[in-house]
């Protein structure tokens, strides 16, 4: 059955990395246009769930859809739902040998088959939208860590995907960057696009999410409004996390 | 600094050689003054193009038997690896001189038993003998390099739909050239200075030559000298070669 409607499915889905078992039968349903927000303790997978949904990692049983393709080990496949799926990653990785506009372009440019003026074009309105095209010429080291992270978005825009990953996004950043990051994905989030986002920043996931996703030991523990899940939590293991998270 | 210190030895040995007692030295072999000094120099200097163009030769073939041997050897598939690292392991395991005499009196009895009567001269002899010890060494400087690039690169690669070969020309080798050009420029050197095992199989390099001058004139000690000589001018060349193109490359931007 494939629902129209549905960006990502995730049907009784499990990974182990040798003896470790990760991911433990997880089911997860995310519409189109929907703003998940993923926490819980390090360790519980919630990146390992997330990179699943573009095959960065392999599950080892049960199906994982992506706007009605199952993902599975055809390089074919890989490359056709990677195209629509954008990912940025905690450390930002971007490409150190390249200027931010070579960044930028270079996935229209050679896996699109845009031309250089078409793609410099996009890569210029993309700059814009994260606040900040005087950077174009700039190498990556020459950037703080919120302008890097903020290319690396604009990067995965670039592709023009219809599902944004975000891994931890803010993790790697000085805590007065943080902010100028959030607000791009704030901004982003107030468009159609479908985005999964794994944070501990709790003020974003009230201001942003949809629905809240709390994961432990591989298992979604508990899933909710932002409403109902910061004021009422179910379970213990949910309340005493976000306890500790909110003390600060 | 090189420079003068290099000046001075030149000096140390030719005014030395002059100031000793006769019988002790005999800087006339390759005394440019008179016509047979300057012959024998000539004679000497002349095996330059070989091992210049052996060395080359060698280095091309390894860097290409190098790739071909090191991309495999970074599968994920541990049948696609094996082969690379045998291939790594066993050659590495064998010494120049021996190689060079598989290659040179052993090789040409295989091919003929194949029914390919393909002669192997001393040149082509020294050159496979040469680039294929040295490939391993080649291929292993690559898988470095290549395995140096943070896991993240390519992931970010994949993600704006970059397929291997492109990941790899784009945002992979052009980060890993900037770590592997000195190794390489290193096993460059290593090659010239070997090609020198050359002269065993009769190939007419410098060593060869000067081994020719010394049994003519039996002035080990003035002929060698200069020998030595003239392979540290080529080795100080190519590493003011290779300072040259890392600086024109940039240097390595990281973050």
């Amino acid at each position: 059955m494939v629902n129209a409607n549905l960006a990502v499915e995730f049907d009784k889905v499990n990974k182990w990395f040798d003896d470790f078992h990760v991911l433990k039968d997880i089911d997860l349903k995310i519409s189109t246009g929907e703003k998940i927000v993923i926490c819980g303790p390090s360790g519980s997978g919630k990146s390992t769930l997330v990179r699943c949904v573009n095959s960065l990692e392999r599950h080892d049983s049960g199906t994982i859809v992506v706007h009605g393709k199952e993902v599975n080990n055809k390089l074919s496949r890989i490359s056709e739902i990677s195209s629509e799926v954008g990912m940025v990653f905690q450390q930002f990785n971007l490409f150190p040998h390249l200027t931010v506009k070579e960044n930028l372009i270079l996935g229209p440019m050679k896996a699109r088959g845009l031309s250089k003026k078409e793609a410099e074009e996009r890569a210029m309105k993309l700059l814009e939208r994260v606040k900040i095209p005087e950077q174009v010429s700039k190498y990556p080291h020459q950037l703080s860590g919120g302008q890097q992270q903020r290319v690396a978005i604009a990067r995965s825009l670039c592709m023009e995907p219809k599902i944004m990953l975000f891994d931890e996004p803010t993790s790697a950043l000085d805590p007065e960057m943080i902010a100028e990051v959030l607000d791009v994905i704030i901004d982003l989030a107030q468009e159609g696009i479908t985005m999964v986002v794994v944070t501990h920043e709790m003020g974003f996931a009230k201001k942003a999410a949809d629905r809240m996703i709390f994961m432990d030991e591989g298992r979604i523990v508990e899933t909710g409004t932002p409403d109902n899940f910061f004021n009422n939590p179910q379970t213990e293991r949910c309340k005493l996390f976000l306890e500790q998270i909110l003390q600060h | 600094m090189k420079k003068k210190a290099f000046i001075i030895f030149v000096l140390f040995v030719v005014v030395g050689g002059c100031s000793s007692p006769p019988g002790t030295w005999g800087w006339y072999v390759i005394d440019p003054s008179t016509q047979n000094g300057w012959n024998n120099i000539r004679f000497l200097l002349s095996g330059f193009s070989a091992t210049i163009k052996l060395s080359v030769l060698a280095a091309l073939l390894s860097i290409l038997i190098g790739l071909v041997v090191a991309l495999p050897g970074m599968s994920l598939s541990r049948w696609v690896r094996l082969p690379s690292r045998i291939y790594v392991e066993f050659i590495r395991a064998i010494p120049l001189l021996p190689m060079l005499f598989w290659v040179f009196y052993g090789l040409p009895v295989i091919l003929k038993s194949l029914g390919l009567n393909i002669p192997i001269d001393p040149f082509w002899g020294a050159a496979i003998a040469l680039a294929i010890s040295d490939s391993a060494f080649t291929a292993e400087i690559y898988r470095g390099g290549i395995q140096s690039i943070e896991k993240g690169q390519t992931e970010a690669a994949r993600t704006v739909g970059l397929n291997y070969l492109q990941t790899m020309r784009y945002v992979i080798l052009p980060q890993a050239l900037r770590r592997i050009l000195p190794p390489l420029a290193n096993q460059f050197i290593y090659i010239v200075k070997m090609s020198a095992f050359a002269s065993v199989i009769g190939m007419q390099e410098l060593t060869r030559r000067a081994n020719e001058v010394v049994v003519s004139e039996y002035r080990p000690l003035e002929v060698y000298s200069l020998l030595i000589l003239e392979y540290l001018v080529l080795v100080l060349n190519i590493s003011s070669g290779v300072r040259w193109v890392e600086r024109k490359m940039g240097s390595d931007q990281r973050r």
